[in-house]
């Protein structure tokens, strides 16, 4: 399916080492992230080394070399949520969700992230799952939005 | 032209140089971390800033262009401060570990925290941690020391044309690396390592071997294929302990992997140290190759020494021997039933003093080399054609080609120096068009890649010329100057139409067309050739093809302009120069011409014969029907090289003598009676003559193992005791000789070629070598345009035998692997025979990657893996003949060129099956 997916995608292009940018973007949006192999066509398309793809993925911030979770949760931390306990509350979801900052779970439930800020700074605290912003965080709300045990990730504590 | 004045000195450079240019020019240091003159400008370190009045702050000068009445200063204290802090600041994450870095005293950033004084860091901070991972057995990289200067990267990318590494990330966590950062994977040419600033990148098997204390350099000739790239050898008590190269040479301090870390067979335990008499009867050896023809007999039977077989002797016995055995075989049965083939491993000088062992003391021309198998078709096709078969143009000149016709040669891996100067070329501009029926590397880089069907060659060609001739694109004035025969010749194209050459050749027609007329319109195109044109049973005729392309159109005897067959052994050109054939002396005069032999006679004293030898061919087939009794092999491994091994072990077995004189113990010096341990080129002085006529000079680094010696010495020690004196005080008298019979070559001397190399023709002592060939015409006279037809190759697939096998080399290994196969790096990258074939062929046969298939021919059939590759055609396999456990030659032909008596290596039909395999 990845790589019908892929052939559909670059069958709109065609081929030049300028398109690469949109290529790698438009992949990720249609699957999350940049599989090695689709990077391995790709550069094949473009006509360009691996390593040169490999390098401009790893460059630019919004490119991701791995999948993410379904669940894709960003806490903010900008100043208003930070004054009204970003921390806490990313704290809370780091322990229930056994995750860092920045990792995702190995059955590819979660990812969690964090953000500067995402305007919507009169809910502080607030996070956002996948498109969902979910405002006036609380401990109580993220045992809500996360129910503590979940299979195949270990729990601190 | 533009003139600036730098630190108060006036000088003038070229438009579009960069300040650094011209500080370079006026000899004025600036320190570069970053900079190499043949990769372009960076600015990454930083070290090269200069001030230059009206501009505000300094500025790198890798990067600024040079302008009228600039006024630069290139050090101050201001910019000496800046350089100081911006060294360390590249230090200041730096393991600083110069007592144990393998490049100490070798790395520029080291000499720069020198010069700078740098002991203590102002500057401390994060580090950056790298675990290393690199599993591959050439290059150790050592990433905390990276300064990320990208010179690795852009050398990769820019010269070598493979993109294996660069920058992923970025900021301070910027790392060079392969792809997902894994372990390299590449052609392991090592150019990033020479490169190297620092000690990130070395050479793993560098390691605690030494580093600069006590080390001799020695400049001499790779030992590889044909480009012949200066080396030099690093050499420590008496074992070379790295190999680099210098800018300044013909290869531009560029190496391929064998070159550059393919030393380790010189100091290799298996080489033979003694001579070795037989005491096992040839016969009584277990599994004799009359007894079946099994895989499993052959396997056993090329397995490695059994030195039950033989008994050390004295180097007295040893010679004592050989003369009685040759001296009884000469009497008995006349000196024509004696052969030799000699070595184009070795030295010029030794191949002319083999020669004259066979003519002059044996009195036979039964003498030969592995030209016979790649170009004898060439030197037949060219010498007939333009009456001299060597590359037309020199390696240099391949940069100013408009047009690269690139035809039956695997050339980056085969010769992967001339390999960097056609990717060159094209970077630079010039359209590259490759024939072949595989898509080789080279295909990445052509605008037109003509994937015909093996052995179709003459008719792809006869259509192109076609074309050409319907597009009036021929050279009348040339054609009418220089050459005769054309109008006929012409004719005869009429039926090679596009349309003809699709249906033989599975070319689509709109490709030869657009093919034919690139070449047709081009002003400097060179035309370059190796096996898959000379492997034929037609391959004269190939060879043939190709100059008569170049004769209509005019393009040979110009600069950049002309046909290139390129040599595969580092001196196969001096052998054949050198006149290691049964119908020439040195220089290509015939042995039947009277007062040729009459001169030749003269020279070395003795009356000569004038009966053309036998071709090596023609000796195994001699030696089978019992005509030859006794043969004396120099440096060669018939067994493996040559056509149909069974055939082979069966005719070296008929012999009644057979001495092999060799470095290591060959498939061949097992069949022996007496083995001769000889010096490999880093042993020996001498000269090399590498593809392009290039004389150069080969210079002893080390002495030889145990009791080895230098093949010279043998063989004139042999003479002598055979009653001809052979004398000379030292081994430029040997090629002074050579030049007294040979005059093209008589203007070079070992003082004129200590630097650079000469080629010839150079007849005298102020002759500055020729470049090119056929300036102002030929040396026969008219070039001749003879009618050849299209016909197909002996053996083609048939219902039994469905796959048409090619078979050729590879980037790492070298040959029959009897130097290569011992060097334990290489045998990683490269472990194991493979077949290619393609996915749709797989997948029809069931075939996955890496399963074990047999491939069977008329004549044999071996075990090997497969590789499910794109590279070769459908209904196409083919096999690196480098293996002896998987040898490609069981299965090939001996159908040979009715004129060159070339095999046909490249053309034979097998079939395949799958096989389950007991026991892996």
């Amino acid at each position: 399916m990845e790589e019908e997916l892929l052939e559909e995608i670059l069958a709109s292009y065609r081929g030049d080492r300028g398109e690469l940018v949109p290529i790698l973007q438009e992949v990720q949006d249609n699957l999350g992230y940049l599989p090695e192999k689709s990077m391995v066509d790709i550069a094949k398309f473009i006509g360009v080394p691996e390593s040169h793809v490999y390098s401009v993925a790893s460059f630019y911030a919004q490119f991701r070399l791995l999948p993410l979770g379904r669940k894709r949760i960003a806490v903010c931390r900008g100043t208003a949520c930070h004054i009204r306990g970003a921390p806490q509350i990313l704290n809370r979801i780091e322990k229930t969700i056994g995750l860092k900052e920045g990792e995702t779970s190995d059955d590819l439930e979660y990812t969690l992230e964090t953000v500067a800020c995402f305007g919507c700074c009169a809910l502080a605290p607030c996070i956002r799952v996948n498109m969902d912003v979910v405002g006036e965080m609380t401990s109580e709300k993220v045992d809500e939005l996360f129910p503590p045990v979940i299979e195949g990730v270990k729990n601190d504590q | 032209m533009v003139t600036l004045t730098i630190d108060g000195k006036k000088v003038t450079v070229r438009k579009l140089s960069t300040v650094l240019d011209a500080a370079r020019k006026l000899d004025i240091p600036i320190p570069t971390l970053c900079h190499h003159s043949e990769l372009s400008p960076y600015g990454g370190c930083r070290l090269c800033i200069v001030e230059i009045k009206g501009m505000a702050r300094p500025i790198t000068a890798c990067t600024t262009p040079v302008s009228d009445g600039m006024e630069v200063i290139t050090t101050s204290p201001y910019i000496e401060k800046l350089r100081k802090t911006t060294l360390e600041l590249l230090l200041s994450d730096h393991p600083n570990d110069c007592m144990v870095c393998e490049r100490a005293g070798d790395c520029t950033l080291q000499e720069l925290a020198y010069f700078y004084g740098i002991r203590e860091n102002r500057f401390e901070g994060e580090r950056r941690f790298y675990t290393r991972k690199d599993n591959n057995p050439f290059i150790e990289r050592e990433m905390e020391k990276c300064i990320l200067c990208g010179q690795c990267v852009r050398i990769c990318d820019e010269i070598q044309g493979v993109g294996a590494i660069d920058f992923a990330h970025r900021g301070f966590k910027t790392r060079i690396c392969p792809p997902y950062e894994k372990d390299l994977n590449c052609e392991f040419c090592g150019q990033c390592v020479a490169v190297c600033p620092t000690g990130a990148l070395t050479g793993k098997m560098w390691a605690h071997k030494g580093r600069q204390k006590d080390i001799k350099e020695i400049e001499t000739v790779c030992p590889y294929c044909g480009c012949g790239c200066s080396l030099t050898l690093h050499v420590r008590r008496n074992e070379v302990i790295r190999v680099s190269s210098r800018e300044d040479t013909i290869n531009e301090g560029w190496l391929c992997a064998k070159g550059r870390f393919g030393y380790g067979f010189i100091n290799h335990p298996d080489r033979l140290t003694k001579p070795l008499i037989r005491i096992v009867p040839k016969n009584s050896q277990k599994s004799s190759a009359r007894g079946g023809r099994s895989q499993k007999t052959l396997n056993s039977q090329l397995s490695t020494l059994n030195s039950q077989l033989f008994r050390e002797v004295s180097w007295d016995e040893a010679l004592v021997y050989v003369a009685k055995r040759l001296r009884e075989i000469k009497d008995r049965y006349g000196p024509d039933s004696i052969g030799g083939l000699s070595s184009a491993k070795c030295t010029n000088e030794e191949n002319y003093l083999f020669q004259k062992f066979m003519r002059a003391v044996i009195g036979t021309n039964n003498v030969d080399h592995c030209v016979r198998y790649c170009h004898s078709s060439t030197l037949a096709g060219l010498a007939t054609v333009f009456g001299s078969g060597a590359m037309t143009n020199s390696i240099p000149e391949i940069g100013n080609h408009d047009v690269i016709f690139v035809i039956g040669s695997n050339t980056t891996e085969t010769h992967p120096i001339i390999g960097l100067r056609i990717k060159k070329a094209v970077r630079g501009g010039a359209e590259l068009i490759v024939a072949d029926p595989r898509r080789i590397d080279l295909v990445r880089f052509a605008g037109i890649w003509l994937q015909h069907r093996p052995g179709t060659d003459v008719a792809l060609l006869k259509s192109m010329m076609h074309v050409i001739v319907k597009e009036d694109l021929t050279d009348k004035k040339f054609i009418e100057e220089w050459t005769e025969g054309f109008e006929s010749f012409k004719e005869g194209l009429n039926e090679y139409t596009p349309d003809m050459g699709e249906k033989i050749t599975g070319v689509p027609k709109e490709y030869i067309i657009r093919a034919a007329i690139l070449y047709g319109n081009a002003v400097r195109p060179g035309i370059y050739y190796t096996m898959g044109i000379t492997q034929h049973t037609h391959g004269t005729e190939n060879v043939f093809a190709i100059a008569k392309l170049a004769l209509m159109t005019g393009n040979i005897g110009r600069e950049s302009t002309g046909v290139n067959p390129l040599r595969g052994q580092n001196n196969v050109q001096g052998a054949s120069d050198m006149g290691c054939f049964p119908d020439f002396y040195p220089g290509y005069q015939k042995v039947n011409i009277p007062n040729i032999k009459q001169k030749f006679e003269k020279a070395w004293g003795v009356r000569l014969s004038d009966k053309i030898g036998l071709t090596a061919p023609e000796m195994a087939e001699a030696a089978l029907k019992g005509n030859l009794k006794a043969m004396y092999i120099m440096g060669e491994n018939p067994v493996l090289s040559d056509p149909d091994i069974n055939r082979t072990i069966e005719a070296l077995k008929r012999l009644d003598f057979l001495a092999v004189q060799d470095i290591f113990m060959t498939e061949t010096a097992e069949l022996a009676d007496v083995v001769l341990p000889a010096a490999c080129f880093a042993e020996k002085d001498g000269t090399f003559t590498n593809t392009e006529r290039r004389v150069q000079r080969v210079r002893k680094a080390v002495e030889p193992p145990g009791e080895a010696k230098e093949d010279s010495w043998i063989i004139i020690e042999l003479a002598n005791r055979l009653g001809y004196k052979m004398k000379h005080a030292f081994i430029e008298e040997v090629f002074q000789e050579a030049g007294k019979v040979w005059p093209a070559i008589e203007g070079i001397t070992y003082g004129r070629i200590a630097k650079m190399g000469l080629q010839w023709p150079c007849p005298t002592l102020d002759h500055p070598g020729t470049p090119y060939l056929f300036k102002g015409g030929f040396p026969r006279g008219k070039a001749v345009f003879s009618t050849t037809r299209y016909r197909p190759s002996e053996e083609l697939p048939d219902n039994e035998y469905p796959f048409l096998l090619s078979t050729g080399r590879q980037l790492f290994q070298y040959h029959t692997g009897s130097m290569t196969r011992k060097i334990d790096a290489i045998n990683k990258i490269s472990p194991e025979a493979y077949i290619e074939i393609h996915p749709d062929d797989a997948k029809q046969f069931g075939i996955n990657d890496g399963k074990i298939i047999k491939v069977s021919s008329r004549r044999g059939s071996i075990n090997i893996k497969a590789l499910i590759s794109d590279r070769p055609a459908k209904g196409m396999v083919f096999i690196p003949f480098h293996f002896k456990e998987a040898a490609a030659n069981v299965l090939t032909g001996t159908a040979l060129d009715p004129i060159a008596k070339i095999p046909e290596l490249k053309v034979c039909a097998v079939k395949i099956e799958v096989v389950v395999l007991t026991v892996s």
